[in-house]
């Protein structure tokens, strides 16, 4: 073991009131810094994986139709009041190729063909206006997990199967096995029997739509064949407005990100994650005045035993050493306990609140990152707050010390 | 006469606090011979101590030369002082000085591994060694903290000697300790200065001990006012 770090653990071992001063306020800051941060990220993860359990990342349309002034003769003027041409949900030409293209743009996971429009839907007196979408299952569940969200029967969409949501189910009394009749805006209709029921804990999506098959969904839209939208999961959400743009590029397709449909939201996890960050802040400040005052009181007393070891042939240098490693030292212990602390905190704490599925509300995000990341913080804040005693030690006067200290 | 081990020429020290400019040494020229048991004495306030703290290369001097071992110390910067301190200075000081914090083995230890950086078993059977020398063979791993006065000052003298250094300074090394236990310690001193011919200024108030060194060197007021072999043989 270096000679300084020899010195630095007996110091902090025999000053054990300081030394546990020290590390209690270590352990605190760092509990603090792991506690907020994986609060905050769980917090900010379950906003965004709500938003997004019943969004696609990305989502492809057919560019509107323009209406356009038609061009006036040489010489004279044409005043117009352009209107926007109202338009049935029209398809996607030549979807296949467009859903090919999208898939085999990098940073795409998955992508699905869905055919949507809005159409009633019907139980006896009762008829309720619904999201109709038409999906292939496969597809549209590595984009949109549907079959997690399942409380009932099964993702199934064949021939005349529906699935529906938790209220619609409710406001219409239906259960896996009865049957609804679905209308289009121009008459048409077909009995659909409920194959399954889904909860996406959200009350609009779970009242409004209705997923049939692909098929079933273009014959009741009169789409012929067509799709309205191809819904695109990506490899990092945060990256989504991105890809669109470029995914726009390759398919000559609208497409809007989750990012801009969402932007309120984006803001306030942005102004949240900068309010932990100044709360982390001024903590990890408060930890560096303590660890500083502290090492700081102990200079002065251990003034006497830095003379001598200055007199006994020690540098300058190894002493500035011995606080700056007694710095580390308590940063790193520090780190260790507090990230304890501050784990054992945020699992009491998510684990305290659970919905009635058993899943905690606010689930916290612990990653291996965050401790490493706490403790790289802890031990710098360490080292820097003890720049400052370890210099004054290092200046001490050895002769002066050895006959007055 | 061999060459001198150190030589004071014209050394002056003032103290400078805000205005005041206190002179405490005015021009001192001294040489120790290596291997020389010398007695520094003097009233309270003579400059004994500042002129072994001018010695020791703990302080620089304001005017005039130390020669350590032929080396104009005043061309060293703080490393090389350091250094050469190490190497061939130890350290006896009144109150004994031990870091309580350690063991009277790692207390020994300390100087040798402040120069090579870390401890290895060399070191440590060397510090066992000089302990069993002082006659502290029972006691190595206890905390100075625990140690009896003597005990202490024994293993303070270990300590100056654990980097065999060439000179050993001692300032009234006996000065809080009863007689017995100062003679026993004065004859530890005077046992290293015979068998290993190391050379030893120690400043004492004690006629009895001065008496009982080679050379007996008198400072009143910052001058050297005498300088003369002691009367006694010593025993």
């Amino acid at each position: 073991m270096p000679f300084e770090l020899f010195v630095a653990l007996r110091f902090l071992r025999e000053g054990r009131a300081q030394t546990a001063l020290i590390l209690g306020g270590t352990t605190v800051g760092v509990a603090v810094m792991v506690f907020v941060t994986a609060l905050i990220g769980g917090l900010q993860a379950l906003l965004v994986e709500q938003t997004l359990s019943s969004q696609a990342h990305v989502t492809l349309r057919r560019p509107e139709r323009v209406a356009r002034v038609l061009p006036a003769a040489a010489g004279e003027g044409v005043a117009a009041v352009i209107e926007k041409v109202p338009e049935r949900d029209r398809s996607v030409e030549s979807w296949p190729e467009a859903l090919a293209r999208v898939r085999a743009a990098p940073g795409v996971v998955a992508a699905a063909p869905t055919a949507a429009g809005s159409a009633f839907a019907s139980r006896a007196e009762v008829s309720k206006s619904v999201a109709l979408r038409g999906i292939e299952p496969e597809s549209f569940d590595a984009v949109i997990r549907v079959a997690r969200k399942l409380r009932a029967g099964a993702l199934r969409v064949n021939g005349t199967e529906a699935v529906i949501g938790t209220v619609l189910a409710a406001d219409l009394g239906l259960g896996v096995g009865d049957k609804l009749r679905l209308a289009a805006a121009d008459g048409r209709s077909d009995v659909f029997t409920v194959s399954g029921v889904f909860d996406f804990g959200n009350r609009d999506v779970n009242q409004r739509w209705v997923l049939v098959s692909l098929r079933a969904a273009q014959t009741l839209l009169d789409l012929e064949g067509g799709i309205t939208t191809i819904e695109v999961k990506v490899a990092d959400p945060f990256q989504a407005e991105a890809l669109a743009a470029d995914l726009a590029e390759r398919t000559g397709l609208v497409a809007d990100s989750w990012m801009r449909v969402n932007h309120q939201l984006l803001t306030a996890l942005r102004s949240q994650r900068a309010s932990a960050l100044t709360i982390e802040a001024f903590v990890v400040l408060a930890v560096a005045l303590g660890i500083a005052s502290v090492l700081g009181v102990s200079v002065l007393q251990r003034s006497r035993q830095i003379g001598i070891l200055r007199a006994t042939g020690t540098s300058t240098g190894a002493v500035l050493r011995v606080f700056l490693a007694e710095g580390a030292l308590v940063g790193l212990a520090g780190s260790g306990t507090g990230c304890a602390l501050g784990a054992a905190l945020a699992l009491a704490f998510s684990n305290l609140a659970k919905n009635p599925y058993g899943e905690a509300v606010i689930p916290v995000e612990l990653s291996p990152r965050l401790f490493v990341l706490a403790s790289l913080v802890a031990i710098g804040t360490g080292v820097v707050s003890a720049l400052y005693p370890a210099r004054h030690a290092a200046r001490l006067d050895p002769a002066q010390v050895i006959r007055y200290g | 006469m061999a060459e001198s081990l150190l030589e004071l020429a014209g050394v002056r020290k003032d103290y400078v606090a805000g205005p005041v400019v206190t002179p405490v040494l005015h021009g001192i020229d001294l040489a120790l011979a290596p291997g020389e048991f010398t007695a520094l004495v003097g009233p309270s306030g003579s400059g004994k101590s500042t002129l072994l703290n001018l010695i020791g290369l703990l302080d620089r001097p304001t005017a005039g030369t130390i020669r350590l071992a032929g080396r104009d110390t005043a061309t060293l910067d703080e490393r090389a002082l350091t250094r050469c301190r190490g190497r061939t200075i130890g350290f006896v000081f009144q109150f004994h000085h031990l870091l309580p914090e350690f063991t009277a083995l790692e207390n020994v230890m300390l100087p040798m591994m402040a120069g090579k950086g870390r401890p290895d078993r060399e070191m440590a059977e060397g510090a066992a060694g000089l302990l069993r020398e002082v006659g502290l063979g029972e006691v190595l791993d206890r905390r100075a903290a625990r140690l009896s006065g003597g005990q202490a000052q024994r293993v303070a003298v270990a300590r100056a000697l654990a980097l065999a250094p060439r000179l050993v300074l001692a300032d009234e090394p006996t000065g809080n300790l009863d007689t017995r236990t100062a003679d026993g310690i004065f004859a530890l001193l005077r046992r290293f200065n015979r068998e290993a011919g190391i050379a030893f200024l120690v400043v004492t108030h004690d006629p009895r001990l001065a008496d009982r060194c080679d050379r007996i060197v008198e400072l009143i007021d910052g001058r050297i006012v005498a300088d003369r072999p002691s009367r006694k043989e010593p025993a």
